[in-house]
């Protein structure tokens, strides 16, 4: 198989693309606009369901992309691509002009700006903090308000940016109850005596051992479940953060103190995919690429040769961001195969 | 950390405030209570800066109050509206400066309806066509005069007599702010600073020294709320909305509160009265109550206005503590004279004397 092929984004679905692409024989240009591979997953502490540390899987991914087919850049941004003939010429930054025979974007997602809702005081009160920033304190072993002392009582606010109107993104994220259900129990592992709040619109556990998950979160753990939105927070004379909610199963307004807020920021399509998509590459209402078709052609674009891989079509967990990565390796060498011919 | 991510917030929510010609519209109440601030604003406008402000006398009630008490219907407001601007229009003037948050909340509303609903305009032209044979024009710019207080804060700063620090300890006052829900609520891009963290009235305390306190009901309600007061059942609820409130500021020990809307200055400022009536209960330090001011009779003070010509004698709660704080000096024998030197009747139960 010959044929050579940009891919852009080095994350999860850039990097396994890439190296089932190479593995076939064909010549990869990996682009990483930062200066290292592995996207928004080198930045976590441990996977749901089953808390896998993610190194496993930064590095299962830069195995994957250790061979010579494959042309490393990072630190580079493109400037965009053009067709020629068949093909395309992918332009860099530093002035580089890639020929390729097909391009794959995986862009990825942006995490929502939690600072944009603003009634929860993200950027403004010390201790309310994302769902990012929880998991690079636990990649320290470190759970501190900003005081250092440890927080106790602790809630979680889902659907940050998903499924909001306000927002503008009327979608759901996807990985966000499961994100607090994991986080919430590892708060109870890492601070014992803590108690944990999660303040939820629908808890929806759709994925492989989610549910069961969820349940030991409340057996096991002793998470609180609220069903209700919080409003805004705000913050009394012991600088402890008061919210105000509503527990819409006991039909309750509530409020509540608490040391720390972690905000379930959702996903978006990043700035960088939507640069990209510059008019030309469909984008849907939720701003994500919209691929030819959601049953048969998930990872094929509007523009012949043009195909997509990952979380810039929609959000995804790593399992099926792999899937889907892999799924527009054989969608590429299937195109090669077809315009050799 | 926390200043910036104001600050980040306020870059998005930067209005553009008219420098010169509005045509001012008056509120329905604050003439009444307090009559100094509009007083101090076309003096400091007119006479201090040499703008030019208009006024229409046969500018007329917005009917916001009515609108929200449910008994006046949303064309007939739209109506009398646009008639404001048929006024404003004649004149010849494009920028509106309105001087209550009700109003400024209704001009709002009824703008935003307009613009997703342009059959609603259609249908308030030709209403008010046939009610007056008049035609009208929205109006280029629209500010609260909070806003535009705010866009001059810096040269009130600058002519500076007095500064919002306790001259005793040197430190800044603590001070509460209340934008009103009306002023930004319904929609953040019309508010300086937006409606979760506003910087209308922040900005000033800022700029004149004081710090701003951050207590868990500041977004609350004043307690008015219309239907909450208006309707006379309610009234109850409107009162233990305002304590709500002032039990959250306490433990900040406020030395004043600056409001933004004539309504909440209304109620923030009488059920405290009321509050220490019921059951004694004050919520400044040393039994006090806390003095509730508007921006302008602040702006006043600052610039060194006498307290009794800015009239702060009409409030419930009185300031002599906050003026005693600032270290403004004031004779207490000419509170309740008139313009003339003729004492007035001295009201009896006076609190903070």
């Amino acid at each position: 198989m010959t044929g050579n092929v940009v891919v852009v984004g080095g994350g999860t679905a850039g990097m396994e693309a890439a190296g089932q692409m190479a593995k076939a024989g064909i010549h990869v240009t990996l682009i990483e606009k930062e200066k290292e591979t592995g996207g928004h997953i080198k930045e976590w502490h441990h996977l749901f369901p089953d808390r896998r540390n993610s190194r496993e899987v930064v590095e299962y991914l830069r195995d994957q992309i250790k061979n010579d087919n494959i042309t490393l850049l990072t630190g580079t941004n493109l400037t965009g691509f053009a067709r020629k003939g068949h093909g395309f010429i992918v332009s860099t930054v530093h002035g580089k002009e890639l020929k390729a025979d097909a391009i794959l974007l995986a862009t990825g997602f942006d995490l929502f700006r939690s600072e944009r809702k603003e009634e929860y005081g993200y950027g403004i009160y010390d201790n309310v903090i994302t769902s990012a920033d929880l998991e690079a304190m636990f990649r320290k072993r470190e759970v501190r308000l900003k005081n250092g002392e440890e927080p106790g009582r602790i809630g979680i606010i889902h659907c940050v940016g998903s499924r909001d109107e306000k927002a503008g993104n009327l979608y759901c994220s996807k990985l966000c109850c499961v994100t607090a259900v994991k986080q919430a129990i590892e708060l109870r592992e890492h601070l014992s005596s803590s108690n944990v709040f999660c303040f939820y619109m629908d808890m929806r556990m759709g994925g492989a051992l989610y549910e069961e998950l969820y349940r030991d979160a409340q057996e096991t753990y002793s998470v609180n479940f609220i069903r209700g939105k919080v409003s805004e927070v705000g913050v009394n004379i012991n600088n402890k953060l008061v919210i105000k909610a509503e527990d819409t199963l006991a039909g309750r307004p509530l409020r509540m103190e608490l040391d720390m807020i972690v905000l379930m920021a959702g996903m978006e399509m990043s700035r960088e995919g939507l640069r990209l998509a510059n008019g030309v590459l469909k984008t849907g209402e939720n701003r994500f690429f919209t691929p030819a078709d959601h049953h048969f052609g998930s990872n094929k674009g509007n523009i012949k040769g043009v195909f997509y891989a990952g979380t810039c079509t929609a959000p995804m967990n790593i399992t099926e961001t792999i899937s889907h990565a892999r799924s527009a390796a054989m969608e590429i060498i299937d195109y090669l195969q077809a315009i050799k011919r | 950390m926390g200043n910036e991510g104001k600050k980040r917030i306020w870059s998005e929510y930067q209005k553009e405030i008219a420098d010169d010609h509005f045509f001012y519209v008056r509120s329905c109440i604050r003439q009444s209570f307090f009559p100094g601030s509009e007083q101090f604003f076309l003096n400091f406008m007119r006479n201090e800066l040499g703008k030019d402000v208009f006024e229409n006398p046969s500018h007329t009630t917005c009917t916001g109050i009515g609108y929200h008490g449910d008994i006046v219907p949303f064309a007939t407001i739209m109506t009398v509206v646009a008639r404001h601007f048929a006024l404003m229009k004649e004149a010849g003037y494009r920028n509106i400066a309105i001087s209550c948050v009700t109003s400024f909340g209704i001009y709002t509303e009824i703008i935003e309806t307009w613009k997703h609903y342009p059959s609603e305009l259609e249908k308030t032209r030709e209403y008010l066509y046939k009610a007056t044979g008049r035609e009208f024009e929205i109006p280029e710019n629209m500010a609260h005069t909070s806003d535009i207080i705010y866009k001059f804060r810096n040269e009130i700063a600058s002519k500076a007599k007095n500064r919002l620090v306790n001259q005793q300890t040197g430190e800044p006052l603590k001070v509460v702010e209340h934008i009103g829900c009306h002023y930004s609520k319904m929609f953040p891009k019309y508010g300086v600073g937006g409606a979760e963290f506003p910087h209308v009235l922040s900005g000033m305390i800022e700029a004149w020294g004081g710090d701003v306190v951050d207590y868990p009901e500041r977004r609350h309600c004043c307690g008015f709320g219309f239907r909450q007061y208006l309707v006379q059942a309610n009234r109850g609820y409107s009162i233990s909305n305002t304590a709500k409130k002032f039990n959250s500021m306490k433990p900040f020990k406020p030395d004043l509160v600056i409001t933004n809307c004539p309504g909440c200055n209304m109620f923030m400022d009488k059920w405290q009265y009321t509050i220490k009536e019921m059951d004694g209960t004050t919520f400044g330090i040393n039994g006090e109550s806390i003095p509730v001011l508007t921006y302008e009779e602040v702006a006043g003070l600052v610039m060194g206005y006498n307290p009794w010509d800015l009239g702060l004698q009409f409030h419930m709660v009185q300031s002599e503590p906050l003026l005693r704080k600032m270290g403004i000096e004031f004779d207490p024998r000419d509170k309740f004279k008139t313009l003339d030197g003729r004492q007035m009747p001295v009201p009896a139960n006076l609190i903070n004397v």
